[in-house]
């Protein structure tokens, strides 16, 4: 009888769960409603099915608990032949329940693998831990990369005698912006381990894996400022490889291309500031901001704001003078003089000694 | 079935010493215990495991030594422990063992010696995973899926020694279930005894049977991959590693494919589920039959299900992939073959709840983690039709409400039918019943306690939130309402967690206290009841193999005194007993 009741209680408070509760899904931002609209159907006939089958094992708890030993002799429980009709009957209509939910997926998904045709391809990058983003630039097609053309001046790795790639934009921060009402087609790269390329109020979400390119599509609908978060497991900061991606209106979007560098301008440009330019692009194609901000706020390292010159507590309650020795130390033999507080969660960066000059530079340049 | 005559002339040994009887013990009941005792061990770490980061997920920070690395070192070896080291070797080691032989009327596995090496082997596999924990840098934190290139790149914790003793582990584990394997098909198939035909075998036996043969075809694709990943990682091949640089560096790997890891994973993976869940669906059938005093529904049709199960198991390893980048269109064909793999499920699902129908229902604690396992596994039934249909799949995967729906489906439900199955048989296998009243508390505390960690938890998948996050609190998409939420979770498991202090009182307990229960206490007819004694002795059946006469469910034939007739009393001797009415 307990069991009965408490099921009863389980069912109807889970029912009102789904209608009354503050977690429901991201306002959608793209024409994946249609997504949106699966899951009503999903849940609602695997709602009905739930909520019938527990009824039913309700009812049978109730009706048919022993009552203690029979007077007549006959058994309580009844020894009824199979029924093949009702089997086939329950098979057949769980069949169509089946049926009404794979259709009208498949049909949404048909429409997700067809890339629409004048889609905008854009690229997205994804490193240990961090997001970078290539435009086709004015011929529309994205140049030629390769992962061993990858340097400290071509962190993109773009062929630099493919001519498509010569105007392709790059855009070396975390920061995207799209236009709103245009689908683009997100083609997916990633650089070093899998990452996931996912912005909850699109719905859609592809794998990025090195060594192919992937790829899936969406048309913005709804101007704002989006979260990426990576959702494909990525190693020790996989958490905080965050990034943003801005759906614009179309005056704003041009207005934010044309500042952006095409990849044969970043080919020749090179100004000399005494490596301060060179240490945070190789702090960007590291992966450091992933780990240690520029802002002052706390992350899974001590911020670069202001860490020049400061004083830093050490786990054995010793003191260290945050120079250029030290920092040195600190990026080629992490584990080796490890502030308070702080997890030892960096691996060892084996940079060379001028690289490590132009990285000290930067950290130096952030007041 | 010749092997049955041998059977019988066989001279029963019976080992004398301490050491050859409760060590290197070649009786599978004593196997089985080996089995089931680590297995609950390493059970009870991944819990704690478990406990440790639902307090980081609940409680930001309020661990000390919870840090990045340390928290992907626990989900890891959470997830693994689980999986394989738990409930595969509880389900096929433990409960295979002991149930096959007395359950089909053998004297004993078909290889004894065989099966006390997998016995071993299985420990040692446990204790060099255990070594992860006390080798530089740690167990590894590559997730339990150990997806290439990250499980073996720096940026992983565990990337040095972990990942190698993880892979080394994972091989030495499958030569233990491949021993193990080998000897309960083969026992199923050749050392049955007189008159017990395969339709008269209990589901039990049939879960376990076809999740075996699941296990010997699926194992080997992750020995393979295990295998390749080792020389990636240890000579530097590139079977799962393209070119691709790391930290920032320039690699040596070049021309690998990660995806093929994922094929070979999931190849294994997929039918793993099934490995845990047929024989949970066997065990389950067989407890709501004795329980509730009828036959089991529509045994037949509950036989082809189990096979048709296992079967499509193995063509839709993909569903765990639609998201991985993988060709598109492959999505078409698995989100097909998933759903339909739902139908042989549903009527599993139906022919149980037909069991109750016009039953006697005792309500035992067994019989109450029946109820809950059917449920459970209800619930974490119909999320999966969410995430195998491609599409909607898409928004869901690698968010909260997949890990809501696994654990459902075959982390607590699973787990459901081990407490219900031990509750059972533990009077077959020590002679005494478990405490009612610790087993009635631990059943409701468990039962309502997954539910409240598990149910509301998919809708935090709804909303978006990722998996596998050390921290989720800085982004902005993520309300308080959902911290909040998580901290209530953890509060519920942490409560389940402590609860299952009562069950290992209680098994401790009952084993040397409880309650006599002579032989047959459930009145049950399957065979493993009708033992000469209890516990079973060394060769089960003394000196003549029993006969068998019928199936394993007849419970309240009419015109029969007792409510249910063995297995191995013979027409004559029914038709000596039966009641004039």
């Amino acid at each position: 009888m307990a069991l009965a009741i408490i099921l009863v209680v389980l069912l109807i408070g889970s029912t009102i769960f789904q209608f009354v509760n503050p977690w429901s899904a991201t306002p959608v931002a793209s024409n994946w409603g249609s997504i949106d609209n699966i899951i009503v159907i999903t849940s609602v006939i695997t709602g009905i099915f739930f909520v019938g089958i527990t009824l039913f094992v309700v009812y049978a708890l109730v009706k048919f608990r022993h009552r203690g030993p029979s007077e007549n002799g006959q058994h309580q429980a009844s020894y009824e032949p199979d029924s093949k009709k009702l089997e086939w009957w329950l098979t057949g209509i769980t069949t169509v329940g089946i049926c009404a939910l794979l259709a009208p997926g498949l049909v949404v998904y048909d429409d997700f693998v067809h890339v629409p045709e004048g889609a905008t391809e854009v690229e997205v990058v994804g490193k240990q831990w961090m997001w970078s983003f290539r435009l086709p630039g004015e011929d529309g097609k994205l140049g030629h990369a390769k992962v061993k053309l990858i340097g400290m001046d071509n962190p993109f790795g773009l062929d630099p005698d493919d001519p498509n790639g010569q105007d392709d934009l790059l855009i070396n921060t975390n920061v995207l912006h799209l236009p709103i009402d245009k689908p683009v087609k997100m083609v997916l790269r990633s650089l070093d381990v899998l990452h996931n390329f996912y912005v909850p109020q699109i719905r859609a979400k592809m794998d990025m894996v090195p060594g192919q390119v992937s790829y899936f599509w969406f048309t913005p609908t709804k101007e704002g400022r989006y979260e990426i978060l990576c959702a494909e497991y990525c190693g020790v900061a996989h958490y905080n490889m965050k990034g943003h991606m801005i759906i614009d209106s179309a005056e704003n979007y041009q207005a934010w291309l044309s500042e952006q560098p095409t990849f044969a301008s970043s080919l020749v440009s090179g100004s000399d500031d005494g490596g301060v330019e060179q240490g945070r692009q190789l702090a960007e194609s590291s992966g450091c901001f992933a780990c240690h901000s520029i802002d002052g706020s706390k992350s899974l390292g001590p911020t670069w704001k202001g860490l020049f010159g400061k004083t830093e507590v050490l786990m054995d309650g010793t003191t260290v003078v945050a120079d250029e020795a030290y920092l040195k130390e600190s990026i080629t033999d992490p584990n080796a003089k490890m502030v308070k507080d702080y997890a030892p969660v960096m691996v060892a960066y084996p940079l060379s000694d001028s690289q490590l000059d132009a990285l000290v530079e930067y950290i130096k340049s952030t007041p | 079935m010749a092997y049955v005559h041998d059977a019988e002339k066989e001279a029963l040994h019976q080992p004398h010493s301490f050491w050859s009887k409760y060590v290197w013990s070649q009786d599978h009941k004593v196997i089985a215990i080996q089995y089931s005792l680590i297995a609950i061990f390493a059970g009870i770490i991944a819990l704690v495991l478990s406990a440790m980061m639902r307090m980081q997920i609940g409680f930001p920070g309020s661990l000390e030594f919870m840090d990045a690395n340390t928290y992907y070192q626990a989900m890891t070896m959470h997830g693994m422990i689980m999986v394989i080291y738990l409930l595969t070797a509880l389900f096929l080691g433990g409960f295979g063992n002991y149930m096959i032989p007395l359950m089909v009327g053998a004297r004993d596995m078909v290889f004894p010696f065989v099966n006390m090496l997998s016995v071993w082997f299985y420990f040692l596999s446990v204790i060099i995973l255990l070594a992860s924990f006390f080798v530089p840098g740690g167990p590894t934190g590559a997730g339990w899926t150990l997806y290439p290139p990250q499980a073996i790149t720096a940026g992983t914790p565990g990337m040095e020694w972990g990942i190698i003793l993880m892979l080394v582990s994972l091989l030495v584990f499958i030569i233990a279930a491949t021993m193990g394997g080998l000897n309960y098909v083969t026992t199923v198939i050749q050392a049955r005894t007189y008159g017990m035909t395969l339709l008269r075998m209990p589901l039990t036996v049939w879960g376990i049977f076809m999740a075996t043969i699941l296990a010997l075809l699926a194992f080997p694709a992750l020995f393979v991959s295990g295998v390749m990943m080792l020389l990636d990682r240890t000579i530097g091949t590139s079977f799962f590693m393209p070119e691709m640089i790391s930290m920032g560096q320039q690699t040596d790997y070049d021309g690998g494919s990660p995806i093929l890891f994922q094929h070979l994973f999931w190849f294994f993976g997929h039918p793993e589920v099934y490995i845990v869940a047929l024989p949970a669906f066997g065990m389950i059938s067989d407890i709501l039959s004795v329980h509730s005093r009828k036959k089991v529904f529509g045994y037949k049709m509950m036989v082809w299900a189990i096979v048709a199960i296992g079967v499509l198991s193995f063509i839709v390893w993909a569903h765990h992939m639609y998201v991985s980048g993988m060709n598109p269109y492959f999505g078409f064909f698995f989100a097909t073959t998933t759903l339909i793999i739902a139908v042989p499920t549903a009527i599993k699902v139906y022919n149980w709840v037909l069991t109750l129908w016009k039953g006697d229902i005792h309500m035992t604690v067994p019989l109450l983690f029946a109820v809950a396992f059917i449920f459970t596994f209800l619930a974490g039934g119909l999320t999966g039709l969410f995430l195998g249909n491609v599409i909607v799949d898409i928004p869901l995967s690698d968010t909260y409400f997949v890990v809501a729906h696994f654990h459902m489906v075959m982390g607590v439900a699973p787990v459901l039918v081990v407490f219900g199955s031990i509750y059972h048989w533990f009077p077959k296998i020590t002679g005494r019943m478990m405490n009612d009243k610790i087993g009635m508390w631990h059943f409701w505390i468990t039962f309502l306690g997954t539910y409240a960690i598990y149910f509301p938890m998919h809708y935090l998948g709804i909303l978006g939130m990722p998996r596998r996050y050390y921290d989720s609190t800085a982004y902005e998409f993520i309300p308080q309402s959902a911290h909040d939420l998580n901290a209530f979770i953890t509060i519920a498991a942490l409560i389940v967690g402590a609860a299952q202090v009562l069950f290992i009182y209680n098994m401790i307990h009952s084993a040397f206290k409880g309650k006599e229960s002579g032989p047959n206490p459930w009145n049950a007819a399957s065979l493993e009841w009708q033992t000469p004694q209890t516990p079973p002795v060394h060769g089960n059946w003394g000196e003549k193999l029993p006969v068998v006469h019928r199936w394993p469910y007849d419970y309240s034939v009419p015109g029969v005194k007792e409510d249910f007739v063995p297995q191995n009393v013979s027409e004559q001797e029914l038709e000596a007993n039966k009641v004039k009415l």
